[in-house]
């Protein structure tokens, strides 16, 4: 990352107050994700001589007029080969008011997985149309993952205006279109940027071109979307990580439990309760390598000691009051399968919910989504790719909330014990 | 602290912690690979955070190339004394010995070789997973790794068949001689490794603050003159300040000119530099635009 031309005191404050936001970009090949990517790094001045030099020549070997900014987040060899990205590539980049990380996923027609893999950690995702072709399957298919996934904040950047002599009627017709679309599922929370990733108008510049449209650039936006509230702030749940027993002189009886607040908060003195056994303690010390706090949040990473000696192991809940999970052996869940090898319902897999690994079955497919038209179909397999509502039963209770109350505890992966590939993302809801 | 004062080195801490502990809960046998270089020192004292008041759930292990700087070796052993924790150390000298790894010539740049006495080790302790200290930022083919970056029997990454990473849900199983690299700071970029030195005030190596050093000029590189490199004939040896921005091998790590000091005055350095850290420091990476990810798939970090 680089901010030119600031004072050593200004690059202190700017530590101080950015914080971190991720976003992912999708669309359809050739709707000018890498060609935007390349100019949100190119503006904010994010690339670097010896990156430029090498596109450039690049640029050049190919017989290209301007340089190519795409060509800035090309990956693997392989893939630079046969010109096309084939997988999740993350860039980095920091402006004075934030830190970005870009999970940078491919449009080819295959790759729901990708799409899936990079949004489940997004705040934000950029769904990028071409203004001259509109609104395509692939449109809708990404606003639906968007949806799966719960990425909190959607942005619809309308590109290449140029091609369409910047009109403002071609993108008000799109927007119509799109929000008729994702009102369907819910969503409403959605920022329509006309723009063109080519010459940079409303990437990180006004521009002259498209004066009609009052709203920010994509990057001001990025800049000062709220994400505080991305995750749930009001329950608490801790998922033990690591028992901390020094066993040393000093700390001789010290038994600490690690872990990572996912939501809410907690104090000293705060009743808890262990899930699944039930019993309940109350919170003694938190402890950090930086000293106690009186209070801690979401995401914190600290240790909690507590008034009773209880039996707690990785793979416990704490929570405290307020809505409770729900524990269970048995949950509907959204799947979206990953792995080239189809779903077998014959056989057991292993899931990883939170910090706890439990054998699973899968009981029943509710139906298949077709991700196109998001029509429900009978199912009897799945496949890559394949995203469909299925009832699953674990071998011991878990403690979950539905994914779209909190996305920490109400998130899986499925495991295959033979391969140990991780073959589907779930969703409980 | 609420959410306004949460920063992002906050986050990327927070991160970081979460995942070490993974390692040390989920994996049989893991280490810490530990180079004495800011990255790795960045990752101690994020072990530190993640696991004190007890001692490290793994040990720190250090492949030397014997092609490091002196203030370096130094710093590691200051450092693993001040932690108090197990450090392992294995040379490359030792797969030489035993014909493991065969060099034309000892002076000439060592990274190439170190996956293999880093596999040799691996095999040796049975290590099932190697925390390690690479960034994303650092390169193009390190963009698209995982964060648990599988290998197989050979220590091989293929970057075809990466396991998915959903959420921050980690997928820590192997077969029996499989193992995996982890790296915890892969989201943080060069100068949240600054900030966050500055910050922690922690203790790095005294090459990476400016000194005036005896150099040599070989076409754009700077290079410092050393036991290992000596001007040849008919070359000027100049003293000017310099300071690193990596610290790998002393015949193929070149400083940057600077007048940098202190942490704050790397930091507006850094803000304003317009070279990547790779591309100022590494002669090896410059032959080739692919040439880190050739070497990632021979199992080297
Ligand atoms: N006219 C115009 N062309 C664009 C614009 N953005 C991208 N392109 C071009 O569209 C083509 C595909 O862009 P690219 O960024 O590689 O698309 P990706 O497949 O989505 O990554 C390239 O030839 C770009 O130069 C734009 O705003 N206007």
């Amino acid at each position: 990352m680089k901010i030119e031309n600031l004072s050593s005191l200004e690059t202190e404050t700017m530590s101080n107050t950015t914080q971190l936001l991720r976003f992912i970009t999708a669309g359809s090949v050739d709707d000018g994700k890498s060609t935007l990517i390349g100019r949100l790094l190119h503006d904010s001045k994010s690339i670097f001589e010896d990156q430029f030099t090498a596109i450039s020549k690049t640029s050049e070997r190919r017989g290209m007029e301007k340089v190519d900014l795409s060509l800035l987040t090309d990956g693997l060899q392989a893939e630079r080969e046969q010109g096309i990205t084939i997988d999740v590539a993350y860039r980095y980049f920091a402006t004075p008011l934030r830190k970005f990380i870009i999970g940078d996923t491919p449009g080819h027609e295959q790759y729901t997985r990708n799409m899936v893999t990079a949004a489940s950690t997004a705040n934000l995702v950029v769904i990028l149309i071409d203004a001259r072709k509109g609104m395509l399957t692939q449109t809708r298919r990404h606003t639906f993952l968007a949806s799966l996934v719960g990425v909190p904040h959607i942005v619809l950047a309308v590109n290449k205006m140029d091609m369409v002599d910047y009109s403002e009627d071609t993108f008000n017709a799109i927007v119509a279109e799109y929000r008729a679309f994702a009102a369907q599922l819910g969503i409403h929370d959605v920022t329509c940027i006309p723009m063109s990733a080519l010459n940079g108008d409303m990437v990180v510049e006004h521009g002259t071109n498209l004066s009609w449209y009052k709203g920010a650039p994509l990057l001001e936006f990025l800049e000062n979307v709220v994400i505080d509230y991305d995750v749930n702030t009001t329950d608490f749940r801790f998922p033990v990580q690591w028992v901390c027993r020094p066993q040393t002189q000093e700390y001789h009886d010290f038994r600490g439990f690690s872990g990572r607040i996912e939501s809410g908060g907690i104090a000293v003195g705060d009743e808890i309760t262990v899930l699944p056994s039930g019993r309940s303690s109350k919170v003694k010390e938190i402890v950090t390598y930086d000293g106690n706090l009186q209070r801690a949040y979401a995401p914190q990473s600290v240790t909690l000691t507590l008034a009773d000696e209880i039996d707690i192991s990785r793979g416990d809940l704490f929570v405290h009051g307020g809505a409770q999970p729900q524990v269970a052996k048995e949950f509907e869940a959204m799947l979206c399968w990953l792995s080239e090898t189809p779903l077998d319902l014959n056989r057991k897999y292993i899931i990883k919910h939170t910090t706890r690994t439990v054998k699973c079955h899968f009981s029943r497919l509710e139906y298949r989504v077709d991700v196109n038209t998001l029509a429900h179909h009978q199912a009897s397999a799945l496949n890559m790719n394949d995203i469909a509502r299925v009832v699953m039963k674990v071998q011991q209770p878990l403690a979950f909330d539905h994914y779209n109350k909190n996305r920490a505890t109400g998130s899986f992966i499925v495991i295959d014990e033979a391969s140990n590939n991780t073959v589907a993302a779930g969703m409980i809801a | 602290m609420n959410a306004r004062t949460f920063t992002h080195l906050d986050a990327l801490e927070s991160e970081s912690i979460h995942i070490m502990r993974e390692v040390a809960a989920d994996c049989k046998n893991p280490a810490l690979l530990f180079s004495g270089g800011k990255d790795s020192i960045v990752m101690l004292r994020l072990a530190e955070k993640a696991f004190r008041p007890a001692k490290f759930p793994f040990p720190l292990v250090h492949i030397d190339t014997e092609h490091n700087f002196p203030e370096v070796i130094a710093c590691r052993e200051k450092l693993a004394a001040d932690l108090g924790e197990r450090l392992i150390v294995r040379s490359l000298e030792d797969s030489i010995r035993r014909g493991s790894i065969v060099i034309k010539n000892p002076d000439l740049p060592r990274n190439p070789y170190q996956s293999v006495t880093l596999l040799e080790t691996i095999a040796e302790f049975g290590f099932d997973a190697c925390l390690g200290g690479a960034r994303r930022d650092e390169e193009k083919a390190r963009a698209k790794e995982r964060i648990f970056s599988f290998r197989d029997e050979f220590g091989q990454w293929d970057p075809k068949s990466q396991r998915p990473e959903l959420w921050d849900i980690y997928n820590t199983r192997v077969h029996h001689g499989e193992n995996i690299r982890v790296f915890p700071i892969s989201n943080w970029t060069e100068m949240d490794i600054w900030q966050y030195i500055g910050r922690e005030k922690l203790h790095i190596p005294s090459i990476y603050y400016a000194h005036e050093r005896e150099v040599i000029r070989r076409g754009n590189n700077v290079i410092p003159v050393s036991r290992l490199v000596q001007p040849k004939p008919g070359e000027k040896v100049e003293i000017i300040s310099v300071r690193f921005r990596t610290v790998g091998d002393m015949t193929c790590t070149a400083p940057v000119e600077s007048i940098a000091r202190t942490v704050d005055e790397i930091i507006e350095e850094t803000a304003t530099t317009r070279i990547t850290e790779r591309g100022a420091t590494r002669m090896d990476d410059q032959t080739s635009d692919a040439s880190m990810e050739l070497r990632k798939k021979e199992g080297y970090f």
